[in-house]
């Protein structure tokens, strides 16, 4: 026990604990939709694109880094989902140009210039430490966003991922809903950035969902388990990085994984087909 | 059972084409539909059937030509069950249930939200199926599921996309019989379906589509070699046995008809 609360003797751990389960469990939650949508690189995807916003805000506007950042990562999210929608060029393949592009941006400014904010490192594998105030509030802001865009349009957001053809025709504006998702995303990715890091974030929005859907067939239910997942996560998470002394997002996606292992070994058979296809959406499916 | 449609109109399409990525897969097509109507569009793959639902449900947007629908309407939509992710975490309840029209703010379903899907199932004859799993049910346990959803909201139309594809003959029985029993209700219907025999001949009203309209009425009117051979681009034999026309790619060697159109 002494062992468990000793860390919670520092203020750093204290605020690093809490913003590693707030992160968790907010990836965690917006996770089962990008999961269940097929939408998996996206993240992965996004949070390479807010890396360059993040490198590029340094040189223009270091004070306001975060909303550059975030400006970013929305204007990247909405390109990719015009470009998706409007070419040929299909999901995968502008995603690694668009945000990749801007990655390899941010790796160039943050090469040229250096950072006046967080380091380069912390911001690709996440660090507890010199987390402020500001972010904290920036969190918990972004979480209570999310928790109540989930609460108060889940019917439109379970109908437009499950079958969006009838979601239109049973009056969900299946564009603005796909439009407000990808806006949270790349918030959510942004405020969390700073505690899992660019490289590992992807990596928690899909972890949770994916333990979650092992576990159960209902959807209700798989919401409340990947954001409990998420928050679990983070807070053991938290607490290994302390005593391992490495930086906290690895340690966190590496409960996850190792979380993922066991339920996949505990469910067995069952718990892999729940899980196989989960990201088939029915646009992959071609009717004339 | 009647159906060509003399009611008031509650969609109409005039001279309509639609295209994907420039492909254009519908042409110059004019439809009605009014509230008495049952009529299956026929066609082979590719033909154009699904975009023709589309077309209705105003999910896709022609390129050419206008969608005119009655003010309000109430549509219901069952898809293809091959375009369903049957790996989606939800259950039977969970599935019909978020069709539901709801102003409440709170995700949870109210008591009489509740009580009106269980209603539903019960109709349909699935209402002990609603804690399971939608991939743990049978294609025709399927198909109702998909209905009590559409049904859910009341529609004036309800559109079907090949409802019975993939299940077994018992099966399709008695999805023809409870489309039967919902329009006899007062609800106008349209489907889509490749099975002339099966389907198909037991409609009342028949459109049948290859890139664009190339026959339409009674299957009387309709099932005949000139028309068929238009739609399917195939020669068809087409012969009549106690009053029901039955499509044949060519006659059998075997086969004495008892009389031959």
């Amino acid at each position: 026990m002494e062992t468990l609360l000793e860390p919670l003797g520092y203020a750093f751990f204290q605020k690093g604990l809490l913003v590693a389960s707030l992160s968790g469990g907010l990836l965690g939650l917006i996770g089962v939709y990008i999961v269940l949508r097929g939408m998996s690189y996206i993240g992965h995807g996004l949070a390479h694109s807010i890396f360059g916003g993040f490198a590029a805000m340094q040189l223009f506007a270091a004070k306001f880094y975060a909303i550059g950042a975030g400006l970013w990562g929305i204007a990247s999210a909405l390109a990719i989902t015009a470009v998706t929608k409007r070419s040929r060029v299909g999901a995968d393949a502008a995603i690694g140009v668009i945000t990749i592009a801007s990655f390899a941006l941010g790796v160039a400014l943050f090469a040229k210039f250096g950072s006046s904010g967080p380091s380069f490192d912390n911001a690709l594998f996440g660090s507890i430490l010199g987390i402020s105030y500001g972010q904290i509030v920036g969190l918990i802001a972004v979480t209570v966003l999310t928790a109540s865009f989930v609460f108060l349009r889940y019917r439109a957001l379970l109908f437009s991922t499950f079958d969006p053809d009838v979601a239109t025709v049973s009056g969900v504006n299946v564009g603005r809903i796909e439009a407000a998702l990808m806006v949270v995303l790349s918030l959510a990715i942004l405020a969390t950035l700073t505690v899992i890091g660019v490289t590992l974030v992807a990596a928690m929005l899909v972890i949770p969902a994916v333990i979650a859907r092992m576990l159960t067939d209902s959807f209700g239910r798989m919401l409340a388990y990947s954001t409990l997942i998420g928050t679990l996560c983070g807070l053991v998470g938290m607490y290994s990085s302390y005593y391992a002394d490495v930086p906290s997002g690895t340690m966190i996606v590496l409960v996850g994984a190792a979380l993922f292992i066991i339920v996949l070994a505990s469910t067995g058979g069952r718990g892999s087909r729940r899980s196989a296809g989960l990201d088939r959406h029915p646009e992959e499916i071609v009717t004339k | 059972m009647t159906g060509t449609g003399v009611g008031p109109e509650l969609i109409r399409l005039s001279g309509v084409d639609a295209s994907y990525d420039h492909y254009l897969v519908l042409e110059d097509v004019s439809f009605h539909v009014h509230e008495d109507q049952f009529t299956g569009i026929v066609g082979p793959s590719g033909a154009g059937k699904t975009t023709l639902l589309r077309l209705l449900l105003q999910t896709l947007n022609p390129v050419a030509g206008t969608v005119w629908r009655a003010p309000d309407l109430r549509v219901g939509y069952v898809p293809q069950l091959e375009s369903v992710n049957w790996n989606f975490p939800i259950t039977v309840f969970e599935c019909v249930l978020m069709s539901r029209k709801s102003s409440r703010l709170i995700p949870w379903a109210s008591a009489p939200e509740k009580a009106r899907v269980s209603a539903v199932l019960e109709r349909l004859g699935i209402g002990d199926l609603g804690e399971r799993h939608i991939r743990e049910l049978s294609g025709g346990q399927q198909q109702r599921m998909f209905l009590a959803r559409a049904l859910l909201r009341q529609p004036q139309v309800l559109l079907l996309d090949e409802p019975t594809s993939g299940v077994d003959i018992s099966t399709r029985h008695d999805i023809l019989h409870l489309l039967a029993d919902l329009h006899e209700d007062g609800m106008a219907i349209v489907l889509t379906t490749h099975d002339l025999n099966g389907i198909a001949t037991h409609l009342p009203h028949l459109v049948c589509v290859n890139n664009r309209i190339v026959g339409e009425g009674t299957p009387s009117e309709v099932m005949t070699s000139a028309v068929l051979e238009r739609t399917f681009g195939a020669r068809m034999e087409v012969l009549e046995h106690l009053g029901v026309r039955l499509v044949v790619d060519e006659a059998p060697a075997t086969y004495t008809p008892g009389s031959r159109i």
